[in-house]
């Protein structure tokens, strides 16, 4: 929204009214909403912002696009048409307008999901379901007086007390709403979250922060256990860049930005961050801070934690910040490490100064398919060990007759338009299974990106390739490596397709190092299968995993976990009692506790364990000195 | 599957098992070459296997776990590393087994034949067998028979191929390869050789664990080992090894395969091919080197009748199950997991438990025969002169009562209720002609020679003893069926007061100082009473209320024929106490431990003093010495001079005996001990 920067020249003062009707729009809401429409003026801002920020993608009504019961835009999902064809909707993705021809079968051989058996979600929210707000009237009263926008309304409290994670959602579909926020506000700038957070302690109520609301690990549900007034606050609007320094190759952004809106605006400059996790069209900057988060391609660009220079947080206590933007201090333990994957129980992360870099010259798609998950995993060991991360990334694979990657790629496979493709398409794939001798049901297909300037993109492209012949893999084509690349965002919007046809799942990860990838796998696996027998699920589950980060000395594992629950009482119990035992199974395998999801609440009992008793002493005695009162009160991760 | 299979239920008499059928019906009906030569295609893991032999080896030799220990070899040695590696390979070739489809066609004949002249049937429970077609492809396999006879792991690997089942890889002992020919064979059937000691050896150990392990994690084929360690020369259940079971675990507790599956196996035969021949070196005849030649003089046994054999396949017990909630998994991804490492404590114990339940799961499914009931109750009435031997008609009636005790305590007893008792008695009599005689409608134990014998009062008596072991390692056969309950007899027996908590203490006395004789779990010292409470409760011995345990009044003889059969250990025991404080001189080792104790015991037999000759048993005599220096009543000189000698500890010795005799009360004894 408004820049607002303060200084009061006049030409600030009629941008800011300019913003100001830009805003109007988004606070039309229902009359009678005690919502106070106040654009305040953020004070302290010692300059004006690099970069404007009109059109930004998420307003502060969130329903006005998003989903209120599913993943993403509203527009956009994946559908039935009348001719009983796949489809996926909207405007918005490459894929976006197509029919998917295989996507049917697919999800009746993989999980015996058929159109005669659909579930279908509550239609909207009914607003009477939502338990009315318990206010804190003298916070209430003194916050009216600080101008931050705020609101009660239930759409706007629903919409924050919920990730993504499977029992939320499938409660959110059934129309059942548990414990939600009282109340959500807006602070537009560092300044109004230092009054806020101030106002919070003084009146003691419960705050949340809230980010782009792509949570899996329940992190963003209220404890129900709360009985103060718990306020959500939404850092949406605090999504502007403040400023670019191109001589250090930094940036100052304010963390509510999104990671799409992030990406755009720094492109508009020629830059980019190149952090961009799976869910960066809808997480935040602050989110990412407070999760520890990686993505993609953090081969080059390195996770979140190589990413930031300088964090500025709000606790209880004050303001947490470094008093440099040295590359590296050596001032004790990093203070960075308290904040970062603190998954809001110490304060609100305001902005962060993050390293950027030029936009790449030149990308390069490509694919590799391997007879077997073994080889591919060898492969991608060889690869690491080579260095050679600087110029390819987002390497994946997945076992299991072309489950997922290929099954799914080819499932969601756009209608093609000319016959002359898919006579080729035929070919490779004669050409894999008969002549190479690759055996359908258990090939695997890893997907690659190369970035960088032209000359070494093909250099590093062929060394890849040079490695992946080593292993028996075989390249296939830029095209299935784009359709991977495509796929990493439509992927979550499968889910709900799924759940409209008794099909409930989720993925989940872990970091493991190279020598158990292979065990970790087969186990996990081989768990998820054994306890849905046990627990009674009627129809083969779908269990089977992906490597999506290496690193020297191991790599990220996704596991995909998803069944039919036709038959099954309490489905989402089943499937949380089954993901539970997966977890076991992962930590009893080597596996860390997360790679980069985070602990939140769904994981926290494992907490102790993964960094022993004094561990946790160590975190809760921050805690306790930051936050005494407990005002961030999600009561995540300790 | 689950772990709860392994323990025995609540009530034993609920306990399900499945019915038998005669595998040599079929061969007697059909061409045995045909059979040697059908199609065999057993059915396979589902993971990726390996099918020869020489990839197996291959893959051991260039193992991370056996480079890491050639490197240590030879940085501890200076040997040169390829020479170590070579040394490593040489070892390997001896292990190795070398699978050979024609050799085991070959056996299929041959045992066809065999089988069919000396057993009258071999019963398996199909059940059993399905039930291991299935876990086979699902998970590597371990078979885990009894030990009885050197025909178990012919008799396995014959069974595998008649119903299509992977043929198993058998570790045997080494004193196999000494057997030319036939060690050959067996290597081509599928055994592979380990020495029987090899302690500090890291070397072999890498070489011999990672072979096991290989063959595995791979699903090459099922292991099979003996978890008793050698063959049972008493038919009682020998106290598990641990060292094969730790390494088939490993490979799951590392988390390189889903899960391992333990198939306990009982095989009972209905009469021992072995049977004096145990007696005899029981006796201190030593065992016969295991020669070729040794094996045709056996020819002799092909004309002999042994009755029938029963083999039964426990249900499969998932080692993952086992160790939920026992072994945190995780303590093995903080070290690279090629390093050999020693288990740690938590794992050591699981092991050894799950070692425990595995025996007592084959205990519990060995079926028993008639006879077995027959030569507890004659070694129990052998009388003397005229009135020597039962009368066959009171041994009938008395056969049927214990018939009837051993179902009500669970046991899985084989008597054919259709035929009349005395017949099921005559035609066990007269399948162990060899050890028992009927004349005058009285029974008796063979113990008299032929009169054209001069021997000295020393070979008579041990000529008795072979007898009377070899009867002996009969009722060793029903031993843990009656065990639990005969201790708390005997507890009771000797007991100062029918106080429970004085009755506890004194079966907690006898359970720890038998644990090396009879296979009692490690740490179910209070299931083990409540078990025994619930039993003789239930047949209606014992009263038992919140503070005592009464005698019922039609008690006395479940309680008199308890205590009897526990009788010979109690007093074996005491005499090893005795000899220890009155014989034993300073330079007792333990390698003549047992002659000594032996000439002792045979002047004590002599001269009336004891009346079981079982007592001479060197089986007996170990277990006591390996309880009492368990107890610390005896301890081994380490280094020194004397090193290896035995010192023995009169005060606690005695006051051991005069606890086992009654004369003190635990209680007392427990306090003499701290």
């Amino acid at each position: 929204m408004a820049s607002n920067s303060c200084g009061g020249g006049s030409d600030r003062q009629m941008a800011a009214q300019h913003r100001l009707s830009v805003i109007a729009g988004h606070l039309q809401r229902p009359s009678g909403s005690n919502t106070a429409v106040l654009a305040a003026e953020c004070k302290g801002q010692g300059s004006k912002p690099f970069v404007s920020s009109e059109n930004r993608t998420v307003p502060r009504r969130r329903q006005e696009i998003m989903k209120w019961n599913g993943w993403g835009y509203s527009d956009s999902k994946f559908v039935y048409n009348k001719k009983g064809q796949a489809e996926f909707t909207g405007k918005r993705y490459k894929l976006s307008g197509m029919i998917i021809p295989g996507l049917k079968d697919w999800m009746e051989n993989t999980f015996g999901a058929t159109l005669q058996h659909k579930a279908a979600a509550t239609p909207a929210l009914n607003s009477s379901a939502v338990p009315p707000p318990t206010l804190n009237e003298a916070f209430v009263e003194e916050l009216k007086s600080t101008g931050v926008p705020f609101s009660a309304d239930a759409e706007d409290r629903v919409f924050r007390a919920h990730g993504h994670c499977l029992h939320e959602i499938f409660a959110l579909r059934e129309g059942k709403i548990g414990r939600v926020p009282d109340m959500v506000v807006w602070p537009n700038c560092h300044s109004d979250v230092v009054k806020i957070v101030e106002l919070a302690c003084k009146h003691n109520v419960c705050l949340i922060p809230y980010g782009g609301g792509t949570s899996v690990s329940s992190a963003l549900e209220c404890p129900p256990e709360e009985t103060r007034s718990i306020i959500s606050l939404d850092t949406s609007q605090m999504n502007r860049i403040l400023w670019i320094d191109e001589k250090n190759l930094t940036a100052h952004i304010e963390a509510g930005i999104i990671g799409q809106d992030l990406e755009n605006l720094l492109n508009e400059s020629g830059y980019c961050t190149g952090h961009e996790p799976d869910s960066m069209e809808f997480s935040s900057l602050g989110g990412w801070v407070a999760t520890r988060a990686s993505g993609m391609k953090k081969n080059i660009y390195g996770n979140i934690e190589d990413l930031v220079i300088r964090i500025k947080m709000v606790t209880p206590q004050g303001v947490i910040e470094k008093s440099c933007q040295g590359p590296r201090m050596s001032t004790g333990p990093d203070i960075h490490h308290f904040i970062m994957g603190s998954e809001g129980t110490l304060g609100v992360i305001t902005e962060v100064t993050m390293k950027i870099r030029p936009v790449p010259e030149y990308q390069k798609y490509g694919s590799v398919v391997f007879p077997n998950f073994e080889q591919g995993v060898a492969c991608l060991r060889e690869v690491a060990r080579q260095h050679l991360r600087c110029h390819y990334h987002h390497f994946f694979l997945s076992p299991d007759n072309f489950n997922l990657m290929f099954s799914t790629g080819h499932a969601l496979k756009p209608q093609v338009s000319s016959i002359f493709t898919s006579f080729l398409d035929g070919l490779k794939k004669f050409y894999i299974t008969k002549f190479k001798g690759f055996d359908p049901n258990r090939l695997c297909v890893a997907t690659l990106l190369f970035e960088g300037n032209r000359e070494k993109v093909l250099q590093h492209e062929k060394q890849v390739y040079d490695i992946a012949a080593k292993f028996g893999g075989l390249a296939a084509g830029e095209d299935n490596g784009q359709r991977g690349y495509m796929l990493t965002f439509v992927i979550a919007y499968l889910r709900d397709l799924g759940m409209d046809y008794f099909v409930i799942g989720e993925s989940f990860e872990t970091s493991v190092p190279w020598d158990r990838v292979l065990d970790i796998c087969r186990n996990v696996k081989a768990r998820i299968i054994h306890e849905c027998k046990d627990k009674g699920v009627q129809f083969p589950p779908l269990s089977t995993c992906r490597v999506t980060q290496t690193y020297d000395a191991g790599a990220c594992v996704y596991f995909y976990f998803a069944f039919n629950y036709r038959g099954l009482s309490d489905p989402v119990h089943v499937y949380e009692q089954v993901e539970h035992a997966a977890r076991e199974e992962i930590l009893a395998n080597g596996g860390s506790l997360s790679h980069h999801h985070g602990v939140g609440k769904l994981r926290k009992e494992w907490m102790r364990e993964a960094v022993s008793s004094v561990g946790m002493g160590m975190l809760q005695s921050v805690k306790d000195y930051v936050d005494p009162n407990n005002i961030f009160g999600s009561r995540n991760l300790l | 599957m689950a772990s709860k299979v392994v323990y025995s239920p609540r009530d034993p008499m609920l306990k399900k098992r499945d019915d038998f059928e005669d595998v040599l019906e079929e061969r007697r009906r059909s061409g045995d070459l045909r059979y040697a030569l059908r199609c065999y295609s057993p059915v396979l893991y589902k993971g990726p296997t390996t099918s020869k032999a020489s990839e197996l080896k291959t893959m051991v030799l260039q193992s991370d776990q056996l480079h890491y220990v050639v490197n240590q070899v030879s940085r501890e040695s200076g040997v040169p590393l390829d020479d170590v590696q070579a040394e490593a390979s040489v070892i390997l070739e001896e292990m190795a087994h070398r699978l050979q489809l024609s050799t085991v066609r070959f056996f299929a004949f041959t045992l066809s034949k065999v089988f069919k002249a000396i057993f009258r049937s071999i019963c398996v429970n199909e059940e059993g067998v399905q039930r291991l077609q299935q876990v086979v492809q699902e998970h590597p396999v371990v078979l885990l028979p009894s030990h009885r006879s050197y025909m178990d792991f012919l008799l396995m690997s014959y069974l595998m191929y008649t119903y299509d089942l992977p043929l198993p890889a058998i570790a045997a002992g080494m004193d196999f390869m000494g057997m030319k020919v036939v060690g050959e064979m067996l290597r081509m059937s599928g055994a592979f050789f380990i020495r029987r000691s090899f302690g500090g050896d890291k070397l072999y150990w890498a070489v011999f664990s990672e072979y096991v392990k290989t063959i595995l994690r791979n699903g090459f084929a099922p292991l099979e080992f003996f978890l008793e360690g050698t063959r049972s020369r008493t038919s009682k259940s020998l106290t598990p090894k641990l060292g094969l079971l730790n390494i088939a675990m490993d490979p799951f507790l590392k988390g390189e395969v889903f899960d391992v599956s333990l198939v306990p196996v009982s095989i009972s035969y209905e009469r021992v091919l072995e049977e004096t021949l145990y007696a005899r070196e029981l006796l201190g005849v030593p065992k016969p080197k295991e020669s070729t030649s040794g094996l045709f003089k056996a020819r002799r046994v092909l004309s002999e009748d042994y009755g029938s054999i029963h083999v039964y396949f426990g249900p499969p017990v998932s080692v993952r199950s086992l160790a939920e909630g026992r072994v945190n998994r995780s303590q093995f991804s903080l070290t690279p997991r090629h390093i050999p490492r020693r288990p740690s404590e938590d794992v050591h114990s699981f092991v050894n438990d799950a070692a425990y339940r595995l025996v007592r799961a084959q205990e519990e499914n060995m079926v028993l025969k008639p006879w077995v009931l027959l030569a507890s109750l004659l070694l129990q009435n052998q009388g003397a002169g005229q009135n020597r031997g039962v009368p066959l008609d009171e041994l009938i009636q008395q056969a049927v009562w214990l018939r009837d005790l051993c179902r009500q305590f669970g046991a899985f007893l084989h008597w054919p209720d259709q035929i009349p008792s005395s017949e099921v008695v005559s035609s066990s009599l007269s399948l162990h002609g060899g050890l028992v005689r009927v004349s005058e409608d009285r029974v008796y134990l063979a113990l008299e020679q032929e009169p054209h014998c001069s021997l000295t009062a020393e070979e008579e008596l041990l000529s008795q003893a072979v007898v009377v072991l070899s009867c002996a390692s009969y009722r060793n056969q029903v031993l843990h069926v009656f065990l639990r309950p005969a201790l708390l007899a005997a507890a009771i027996h000797t007991a100062s007061s029918s106080q429970k908590q004085e009755v506890y203490s004194s079966f907690l006395f006898l359970r720890n100082m038998f644990s090396n004789e009879f296979i009692l779990c490690p740490g179910a010292a209070v299931q083990d009473f409540e078990e025994a409470c619930y039993l003789l409760t239930k047949v209606g011995a014992l009263h038992i209320n919140q503070h005592e345990v009464l005698t019922a009044e039609r008690g006395h003889r479940t309680l008199a024929f308890l205590t009897s059969i526990l009788d010979p250990f109690l007093q074996g025991y005491q005499m090893v106490c005795s000899f220890l404080c009155e014989d034993a001189t300073q330079a007792l080792t333990e390698r003549r431990f047992v002659p000594a104790v032996r000439a002792f015991i045979i002047k004590h037999l002599l001269k009336g003093r004891l009346r079981y000759p079982e007592v001479l048993s060197s089986d007996l005599q170990r277990n006591a010495l390996a309880a009492l220096l368990r107890l610390g009543a005896v301890q081994k000189v380490q280094g020194g001079e004397e090193s290896g000698t035995l010192k023995v500890n009169r005060v606690m010795l005695n006051s051991l005996e005069d606890t086992l005799g009654g004369r003190l009360s635990t209680q007392k004894a427990l306090r003499a001990h701290l």
